[in-house]
């Protein structure tokens, strides 16, 4: 082994080390930031090392393919908005898988007659998982920016369609595996592959979209770390099994927070059924004026806001802490209660919130916080309405029966901030609109809570 | 790749596995967000197979495909860690209550 391949070697075990560490201390944001800069330490010593012991003869695309990446990258790190996270998240699993996917498509070029079985088995892999993670995100990212329409795109025989492409997608990966002379059976498994992922997207709703982003993050992960098997790389495949696990892990978490299995957020297209099961909810909604709702709050102990995707569209996240900090200075306690799939991907409210200047030692999960409703004077609920329909604890015939909720309904009383009477994504009745304790205070979620605080400073 | 250099990759895989799934699940869901998006970033790692296509002494084609991955590794790795931190710098601790927070 020549110095410079050690050197390399080196550095890649360097990596390794610190993009674990980078990760662990995700377990707290005081630690968090500083641990991103070991990933970052970590990345820019593999990839000096690998200039350095690999053997480059033309830089000119590589360093064409840095500068603009770059300066793409840094373009999208000073510009894109909080709100807008989910998709350049989607984004960026997209380019993550289209690296592994031309990657491997290029290794398929160069040395597909001299691979060995497991190492074109490992390759195959990586090329569809990469194939199809690139246009099931590019689909994502659409849908989530509204390029694309967010319902579910379902028509008769579609799953009979799907299971044809993959099958078919699945067949061309054999065949190429047992005979890598046949390169028509590669290229299309690639472009089966593509279609597959288009497919694998439409169908899914856009309030199911945490779980598709989590499983996408998933997939690009895993794409990773096939492409270290192909090239025979540790570095490759402890940091794609550390990203696919991420997301596996995230996946999981948020079919939990919907009471859902993967195979029904997939294959079930949530968004499309119409509620045929009506819940037992009737009677009237009672709606209350303002200045009663802010003499509400104002006298309150404790108040603990709900928000939900309602108050990020609406860009209400600087309002309503503008609300909870005088609610504060009047000596309410005031906390927010994030559902785990409140926003469009896992934690994304949290973050809107963070960016809002609201302290993260107020925000409570639902596990830490449901106790307290009982002993809690006024529950703002804005701009959420399944996460806190308590039909799904109550209800069994409901189609959310058995989805962890927030059980604001036991709050002493409840305002629910709403734009219209319409329903939620799923069209389901909220019983908790109807209930006793409630109050609608309807309109833009922004507007209304400015006028609130205004209400709020005179009482 | 002989049996010896797969085995001790399987290894790797899965331990790197076991790793994975420990650390992960020790963060808040507060989180979630800056994890994915750093995991994200994290994996951009494929870059450095990128590299060798672009440069390494292959035909053309290897290094047009080659180049397209490098660039869009590139974007993730530096927007990624880029947008991670911006993310992660604002989550701040509760702050001596100081009359209004002036609106940035």
């Amino acid at each position: 082994m020549s110095p410079a391949t050690l050197l390399m070697e080196a550095t890649y075990l360097v990596a390794s080390i610190l993009f674990i560490l980078g990760l662990k201390a995700m377990s707290h944001p005081d630690t968090a930031r500083r641990g991103m800069f070991y990933a970052e330490a970590g990345m820019a010593a593999a990839i000096i090392g690998t200039l350095i012991g690999q053997h480059i003869v033309t830089w000119v695309w590589i360093v064409a393919g840095l500068l603009l990446g770059s300066a793409i990258g840094a373009w999208m790190g000073i510009t894109v908005p909080m709100t807008a996270m989910p998709q350049r998240t989607a984004l960026s699993h997209a380019f993550g898988a289209m690296a592994a996917a031309l990657v491997g498509i290029a290794e398929f070029n160069v040395h597909a007659a001299e691979m060995s079985v497991f190492t074109r088995g490992a390759l195959g892999f990586e090329v569809m998982l990469g194939a199809l993670t690139t246009t099931g995100s590019l689909i994502a990212a659409g849908k989530l920016q509204g390029v694309i329409k967010g319902t579910p795109v379902q028509f008769k025989g579609q799953q009979v369609l799907n299971a044809l492409i993959g099958l078919g997608m699945v067949g061309c990966f054999v065949t190429f595996w047992i005979n890598p002379a046949i390169l028509v059976a590669f290229y299309t498994m690639v472009g089966l592959a593509l279609a597959f992922g288009v497919m694998m997207v439409i169908p899914i709703g856009s309030a199911d979209m945490p779980v598709v982003m989590s499983l996408l993050n998933s997939y690009a992960g895993l794409a990773a770390t096939a492409t270290g098997f192909v090239l025979g790389n540790n570095v490759l495949i402890i940091a794609g099994t550390l990203d696919g696990f991420s997301g596996l892990i995230l996946s999981i978490l948020m079919c939990k927070a919907m009471n859902r299995s993967i195979t029904n957020v997939l294959f079930g297209g949530f968004g499309a059924t119409v509620a045929e099961a009506s819940s037992n909810a009737g009677g009237t909604m009672r709606e209350i004026p303002l200045d009663d709702a802010a003499i509400q709050l104002a006298y309150a102990k404790r108040v603990i806001f709900v928000p939900g995707y309602g108050l990020a569209t609406a860009q209400a996240q600087h309002a309503v802490r503008e609300l909870a900090e005088l609610l504060e200075e009047r000596g309410v306690t005031v906390k927010y209660a994030i559902h785990p799939v409140a926003g469009r991907m896992p934690g994304h409210m949290n973050v809107l919130l963070a960016e809002a200047n609201v302290p993260y030692s107020a925000l409570y999960e639902m596990d830490q916080i449901n106790p307290e409703f009982p002993e809690t004077d006024v529950v703002v609920v804005i701009g959420a309405n399944d996460v806190v329909n308590p039909d799904a604890r109550d209800n069994p015939k409901s189609l959310i029966a058995g989805m962890p909720i927030l059980e604001v309904d036991l709050a002493k009383s409840v305002i629910v901030l709403k734009r219209g009477q319409g329903r939620g994504f799923s069209g389901l009745e909220n019983p908790l609109f109807f209930k006793e304790r409630t109050r609608m205070l309807y309109g833009d979620a922004k507007g209304t809570l400015n006028l609130l605080v205004k209400a709020v400073e005179q009482s | 790749m002989n049996p010896a250099v797969l085995i001790a990759s399987v290894y790797v895989f899965a331990l790197a596995a076991f790793l994975g799934y420990q650390v992960i699940s020790r963060v808040p869901p507060l989180l979630h967000t800056p994890l994915m998006s750093a995991t994200n970033a994290i994996s951009g790692i494929s870059l450095i197979g990128s590299l060798v296509m672009a440069g390494a002494h292959y035909p053309l084609v290897a290094h047009l495909l080659g180049f397209a991955a490098v660039t869009t590794a590139t974007i993730n790795v530096v927007g990624g860690f880029w947008i991670t931190d911006r993310m992660l710098k604002m989550f701040k601790k509760r702050e001596p209550n100081t009359a209004k927070a002036v609106k940035r």
